[in-house]
């Protein structure tokens, strides 16, 4: 079930523990700290991927793993997105904990055999003989203008495929606790971390966070409307609601935080209190995952439902360069707003 | 296992350790036979890409390698899960779907996998598994434990990315990796020099990754023992991967629809005169073995054979609730809450 006041798990902080409100960081440095963290308590972590050692990340996202903890952990890799993936697979069938990034998530497509066809399917087909526990990190998502090739948010190509996770954290504490429990799972994880997200601000995990796969948080509560968002889209939602909220109108927001498991039970809880839901996804309305969740809503939570569920998604054609056309492709505070207000006649 | 593992280059077979890998090779051809008749018969359903000729690739190289080792095979894998040590039973269980096969019927004849014998799996796409023994490798490299991992794959699969990209990275590292190509002159149905601008496929690229390479006879068992324990030997001191591409040939088609027409007749009794276990068989006339020796074997082989074909066919089919269970670690396979 959700938790709805102790999201980062700050309470739990106890006597003792240096308080984690005192301190804030980005986005783009959790994820460090959070990969950082399990390289420090489990020697079988391992990482690799192009520019992630000496580099740091073209995002910066791993810097300073190379300098703690040296060139045995910390693998620089050509761009060779199959072998990068095909390796990692390798090693985690023999006993390591491979953290392989992909640099951009729209680079699956070089290496889609690995998430389509071999990671997620070897511990079924060998009758359970091998388990692959490897984590597939990348960058993931639009809004930074990068065209149609470095933009997408492709959550969905992962969903499609039954045996693989799937983690894509809103804040920098989440970062943290899902990239424990990503590493720590004998199941192959695909870690989304949004672009638009790394140089956003929250506060930093308590020692020891661990933010179990599959439990979806409310952000905020509300009676009118649910909004249920993943990444990029929970403070789009957090912002609606917010100028709902002037308007009237209560809305209760949802953050996934995971795809696979698929925290269902929070999302029809809520419809309980709610009777109208609105999903906000950044990949395409065509194939994306708020066709899953209304699906089970339309199977499981009919009869709790006022008003038709609508889906804000992003429109079905290649993300464009322009701010000003990107704009009118991806998912804003404003389509949320009015697509929210559609549904208050019901 | 084998007395092998530590067998340098030139060192000469002794008689009882040949006969002892014609009866493993015996046994891959007396199983693969009766997976096309039981194929005939209509106990195996799906496809089967039998390996009928290409016995002395696997078990040459398995008498070279540690217990402990990786192998990674193809779809075309029969004869690698057997030299690592799976039952003729428990595959030909899993050809024809029973509980018993060596992944509980959620496999079949492509993904035989034997990971408790190191033998990690059967891959049917194309050069996948290169990578992912190139990962075993430095898995092995990262522990320090002295493992090695053995990719093999067909002549088709040097044409395809991963291989490009698992030779690149493995060299780089300097991976304890065996890269070993089954040259069987044939990419599916098209001859491999048709579409591929260099005779040695997977040696002749060797060089552009400052590999060293080797090319040998795919059909004589010592030979390919020979070279393996020497690559082996090079991957275990430091000293990175080896190419090695063994020449040898099929008896049957691609798969089990191809009657595989598109081969020249005097090809194929060319190479069928060069049978492996027909090889083998000389070479221990050659050593002073009895005919008697050898057909002792042949007997027991075929009482093996007949008795994995009995046992596979009295055994059960899986339980219908399987089909939901082992996608994750737990076991199950729920997705959502």
């Amino acid at each position: 079930m959700a938790d709805v006041t102790d999201r980062a798990g700050m309470g739990r902080a106890g006597a003792g523990v240096e308080r984690a409100e005192d301190k804030v960081i980005t986005y783009r440095e959790a994820v460090a700290e959070g990969i950082a963290r399990e390289l420090r308590r489990d020697p079988s972590v391992v990482c690799l991927g192009e520019d992630i050692a000496a580099a740091g990340g073209v995002f910066k996202t791993t810097a300073g793993l190379l300098a703690e903890f040296g060139k045995q952990r910390v693998w620089d890799t050509p761009i060779s997105e199959q072998a990068i993936l095909g390796v990692a697979m390798g090693a985690a069938m023999t006993g390591m904990r491979p953290v392989a990034e992909i640099m951009f998530s729209d680079f699956f497509a070089c290496c889609w055999d690995y998430l389509a066809n071999e990671i997620p399917k070897m511990r079924y087909m060998t009758g359970g003989q091998v388990m692959v526990p490897l984590v597939v990190r990348t960058a993931n998502g639009g809004g930074l203008g990068f065209g149609a090739q470095h933009s997408q948010a492709v959550e969905n190509w992962a969903l499609a495929i039954p045996g693989l996770k799937i983690a894509a954290p809103s804040t920098p504490a989440d970062v943290v606790g899902l990239m424990a429990a990503a590493i720590r799972s004998d199941d192959p994880v695909v870690f989304f971390e949004h672009k638009g997200l790394f140089a956003s601000k929250g506060p930093a995990a308590p020692e020891g966070h661990v933010v179990e796969l599959g439990r979806a948080a409310v952000v905020r509560e509300g009676s009118d409307v649910s909004l249920v968002a993943l990444a990029a889209t929970v403070p789009l939602a957090l912002a609606a609601a917010e100028r709902l909220a002037a308007e009237g109108i209560s809305a209760e927001v949802i953050d996934l935080r995971c795809l696979v498991p698929l925290d269902m039970a929070t999302v029809l809880a809520s419809l309980g209190r709610t009777s109208r839901l609105v999903i906000v996804e950044e990949n395409p309305y065509q194939g994306g995952w708020g066709g899953t969740v209304a699906s089970v809503v339309a199977d499981e939570g009919f009869e709790l439902l006022d008003a038709p569920v609508r889906r804000v998604a992003a429109a079905c054609v290649p993300l464009p360069f322009a701010d000003v056309l990107e704009q009118q492709v991806i998912p804003t505070v404003d389509v949320v707003t009015d697509t929210v207000r559609t549904l208050t006649a019901y | 296992m084998t007395a092998g593992a530590d067998t340098g280059a030139g060192v000469a077979t002794g008689a009882d350790e040949l006969l002892g890998l014609y009866e493993q090779m015996a046994v891959i051809r007396g199983t693969e036979k009766a997976a096309h008749d039981l194929f005939l018969a209509g106990l195996v359903k799906g496809t089967t890409h039998l390996a009928a000729g290409q016995e002395a690739v696997a078990v040459g190289a398995s008498a070279a390698l540690r217990p402990d080792d990786y192998v990674f095979a193809t779809y075309r894998g029969h004869h690698h899960a057997m030299a690592r040590g799976a039952s003729p039973e428990e595959c030909l269980a899993e050809l024809m779907s029973k509980a018993t096969g060596l992944c509980k019927a959620k496999g079949g004849s492509m993904h035989l996998t034997k990971a408790s014998a190191g033998m990690l799996g059967s891959y049917a796409i194309v050069g996948a598994h290169l990578p992912m023994a190139a990962g075993a490798a430095w898995s092995a490299k990262l522990r320090g434990s002295g493992q090695v991992a053995v990719a093999f794959f067909g002549d088709g699969a040097t044409n395809i990315g991963a291989f490009h990209e698992a030779l690149n990275l493995a060299s780089v590292w300097a991976l304890p990796v065996l890269f070993i190509c089954e040259n069987n002159l044939y990419m599916e149905y098209t001859p491999i020099g048709d579409v591929t601008p260099v005779p040695n496929p997977a040696a002749d690229r060797a060089v552009a990754y400052r590999l060293p390479a080797e090319i040998v006879d795919g059909n004589d068992v010592t030979a390919v023992r020979d070279a393996v324990a020497r690559a082996a030997q090079r991957a275990r001191s430091g000293n990175g991967p080896t190419v090695i591409e063994a020449k040898t040939y099929r008896h049957f088609g691609h798969s089990r629809t191809d009657p595989a027409s598109y081969r020249p007749s005097a090809e194929v009794e060319q190479w069928l005169s060069r049978d492996p276990l027909d090889l083998a068989k000389a070479r221990l006339e050659a050593l002073g073995v009895a005919a008697d020796s050898v057909a002792a074997v042949d007997n027991r082989v075929a009482g093996i054979v007949k008795d994995a074909v009995a046992a596979a066919k009295a055994a059960p089919g899986p339980d219908p609730a399987d089909a939901m269970t082992d996608v994750w670690a737990d076991g199950g396979s729920a997705w959502r809450t």
